[in-house]
């Protein structure tokens, strides 16, 4: 991959175990630094501090996984095949709003497939990617365990059930218009 | 709290809820929750207050899964016992006026149907009738007072020889003996040893453990406490899906409580008893649900599996004799302890004991939860407690244990349910996720589907899993596009004695059986894909 040869050029062995200094002193770094304090910065504190950094951040990035991996004075290889070997941590910046359409089974025999095809056709997005306009990420889910409501799907954090798609179309541009014209509160945060 | 203590609140919260107050109980776990159960709870409440019931006549609160998630939200009644389906926030005000002249029959749901009459709760007990986050609400249901029994009159040895008299078989999937397990760590050297709870259900189409620990997580901690003092552990972990938000906040909450409580942390119920639960959050990857490589996934590394011998009893997380049980194995526990191992064996067939929980789902009237004693018949289960097929379609399949189980189809619906059975019949008991198929759905895309899920979840440690489902999954497509030749059947079945027989863990070994299953039952809709281009 791609950012794998990046890092490995950037970052020569040596700083691997240098003193973990976070990568901008954005406030939200100062959680992640505490949820690996907390777990006594040994090495099986890796899940949490990338979930930490996920759930502050919305993504993982190399400056933050340098962070992690210094912090926790582990190879940045190790933490890199941490990150991605987890379908949940992402590395890319994910859209303004996020659509995850559930491909358990139940909502598999009850048409998602039907729901994806439809967002893809109207936004033209495939699961993974986000519109140019950062305004939507659409994603697939293992399973919600809503299965007695199937088909459904998450749409911005919230469990929209019997879905059809166009009821899901519709959930989307509602949430795509609410914010219309509001700047987005959270800064990129590599600055 | 001394055991004395617990007693004290139980009797106090029993009194209270004894004094004339009508309680409604307004669902709140995931799925009515996304049909704004909570709107519905803070309207119902309002309505109350605007009919002159104040909080000390007239009780809202939230409780755990009810049941019948196809029908949400559900709203219970208590005193009486009615409940309501489908409730809307427009509903609140009717439902109020509705309570002292009897039930409002437009939303009346029959608590008389065979979904909840023909069901058995042992690791349900709660669900649906107390609030998760209260503790008080547990005890009262004589929560924490099996763990209270034990460490003051019972030896470990008795808490295990309780379990295996009771016949209690791991409810993950594979129905290993609970007793034997314990007491094999119990017996291992090396310290300190750990407790373990696998709550990553990853099958997709199974619901049980999320809805167990949303409705009464105190259960689960419980059980694994005694897990603890049985076997001599003083470490904990839940290792739970981070997809299960609202389980995660509510074993949070749980945790907090009870730690502040003395039911967990040091000296539990003023004994000499020690355990502390750390909360450990998933990826989204099903193959940490497989032990070996939950475990890694704990120390922080890739989930990925490791060969067995060592087992986790002996050399587990961190090198440390384990001990790891499922959500709902631990749910058992506590009941088993109070009202006896002979209890618990009464119920269900001869090597299944107890009841088994499973999620209902795909193409049946009642989709939700239930519980039934282990032997009842899967016609039961479908056609009685899941009414049947909607739409007046014809059934077709259901589908038990997920991607490592497989399709049984109409003619041995009759068969019961218990761990052999189910084997024989080509799927597995797993950890409770069941499907229903009607007639249109296509076996040969129910088994791809899988085969896809398989292989987008296999870790690639091993070969056999790695690229024979990748194979496997291809081979498929071309039956799903009917593309197939008919010794393209023949290779599936060798691929498939392949991958089942060289893989390393479960997911590998098992990734077979949805594609056998329907390749065993319903042979014809795969020569049908290749009839049609075969016969040009």
């Amino acid at each position: 991959m791609a950012l794998q040869t990046h890092i490995c050029s950037l970052y020569p062995m040596r700083l691997y175990f240098d003193a973990a200094t976070p990568p901008s002193d954005d406030k939200r770094w100062k959680i992640v630094a505490a949820t690996m304090r907390k777990l006594g910065n040994s090495r099986s504190a890796l899940i949490e501090a990338l979930h930490s950094i996920q759930q502050s951040f919305g993504y993982l990035d190399k400056p933050g996984l340098t962070f992690v991996a210094g912090a926790l004075r582990l190879p940045l290889s190790k933490v890199f095949g941490v990150a991605t070997f987890y379908q949940h941590f992402t590395m890319k910046p994910q859209g303004r709003h996020s659509c995850v359409v559930c491909t358990g089974t139940a909502c598999h025999i009850k048409g998602a497939g039907g729901l994806l095809n439809s967002v893809a056709a109207t936004h033209h997005l495939k699961p993974g990617e986000t519109t140019p306009d950062g305004e939507l990420s659409l994603l697939t889910a293992r399973c919600f365990g809503a299965c007695g409501l199937a088909p459904v799907a998450v749409i911005d954090g919230a469990i929209v059930a019997r879905l059809t798609p166009q009821a899901l179309e519709e959930r989307i541009e509602a949430s795509i218009t609410e914010t219309a014209g509001v700047p987005e509160k959270l800064a990129p945060h590599a600055a | 709290m001394l055991p004395e203590e617990i007693k004290t609140m139980a009797a106090d919260e029993r009194r209270k809820s004894a004094e004339g107050l009508v309680t409604l109980s307004v669902c709140g776990a995931a799925g009515c929750q996304a049909l704004e159960s909570d709107t519905l709870r803070t309207e119902l409440a309002s309505a109350a207050l605007a009919q002159g019931r104040g909080p000390d006549r007239c009780r809202v609160r939230r409780v755990g899964c009810l049941g019948l998630c196809g029908a949400g939200p559900v709203v219970s009644v208590e005193p009486g016992g009615q409940l309501y389906q489908r409730v809307q926030v427009s509903d609140a005000s009717d439902i109020i006026s509705a309570l002292d002249v009897g039930q409002l029959e437009r939303i009346r749901l029959d608590p008389e149907i065979p979904f909840f009459r023909r069901q058995h709760r042992i690791v349900l007990e709660n669900s649906g009738r107390i609030d998760p986050d209260r503790l008080e609400d547990y005890i009262a249901e004589d929560g924490y007072l099996a763990l209270a029994t034990a460490l003051s009159e019972m030896t470990p040895a008795s808490v295990i020889a309780e379990i295996t008299k009771s016949g209690l078989r791991g409810r993950g999937g594979a129905g290993y003996p609970t007793g034997l397990k314990w007491s094999t760590v119990a017996k291992a050297a090396g310290s300190p040893k750990v407790v373990i709870c696998n709550a990553d259900e990853g099958d997709p189409g199974a619901f049980m453990d999320r809805s167990v620990l949303e409705s009464d997580p105190h259960r689960v901690l419980e059980g694994m406490a005694l897990a603890a003092y049985a076997a001599g552990a003083t470490e904990g972990y839940i290792y739970l899906r981070a997809e299960y938000p609202m389980a995660i906040a509510r074993l949070k909450t749980a945790l907090r409580l009870a730690e502040r409580n003395e039911l967990l942390g040091n000296n539990i119920c003023g004994s000499q008893f020690s355990f502390r639960i750390s909360l450990r959050l998933g990826a989204g990857a099903f193959v940490c649900g497989e032990e070996t490589a939950l475990m890694a996934s704990i120390e922080g590394k890739r989930g990925q599996p490791r060969p067995r011998p060592p087992y986790p009893a002996e050399s587990g997380v961190f090198g440390r004799p384990t001990l790891i049980n499922n959500v709902e194995t631990f749910a058992n526990i506590a009941p088993i302890i109070r009202r006896g191992g002979e209890w618990f064996a009464g119920i269900g067939t001869g090597r299944s004991k107890g009841t088994k929980v499973f999620a209902l789902a795909g193409d049946i009237q009642n989709a939700g939860l239930i519980e039934v004693p282990m032997g009842i018949s899967l016609r039961e289960i479908v056609f009685e407690i899941g009414g049947g097929i909607p739409d007046g379609k014809r059934f077709k399949a259901v589908q038990t244990g997920g991607p490592s189980g497989g399709c049984v189809p109409e003619e041995f619906l009759d068969t019961p349910v218990d761990y052999e059975t189910l084997t024989r019949l080509g799927s597995i008991m797993g950890s409770g996720g069941m499907v229903v198929m009607d007639e249109t759905s296509s076996m040969v895309d129910v088994a791809r589907y899988f085969m896809e899920f398989c292989m987008t979840e296999s870790c690639g440690k091993c070969i056999p899993c790695r690229a024979g489902t990748a194979q496997l999954y291809q081979l498929l497509g071309r039956f799903t596009d009917h593309q197939a030749a008919p010794a393209d059947l023949l290779l599936l079945e060798e691929l498939c004695d392949l991958v089942r027989n060289t893989s390393l863990c479960g997911l590998g070994q098992s990734a077979p059986n949805p594609l056998l299953s329907t390749l065993r039952y319903f042979r014809h809709e795969y020569e049908a894909a290749f009839l049609t281009a075969g016969g040009k």
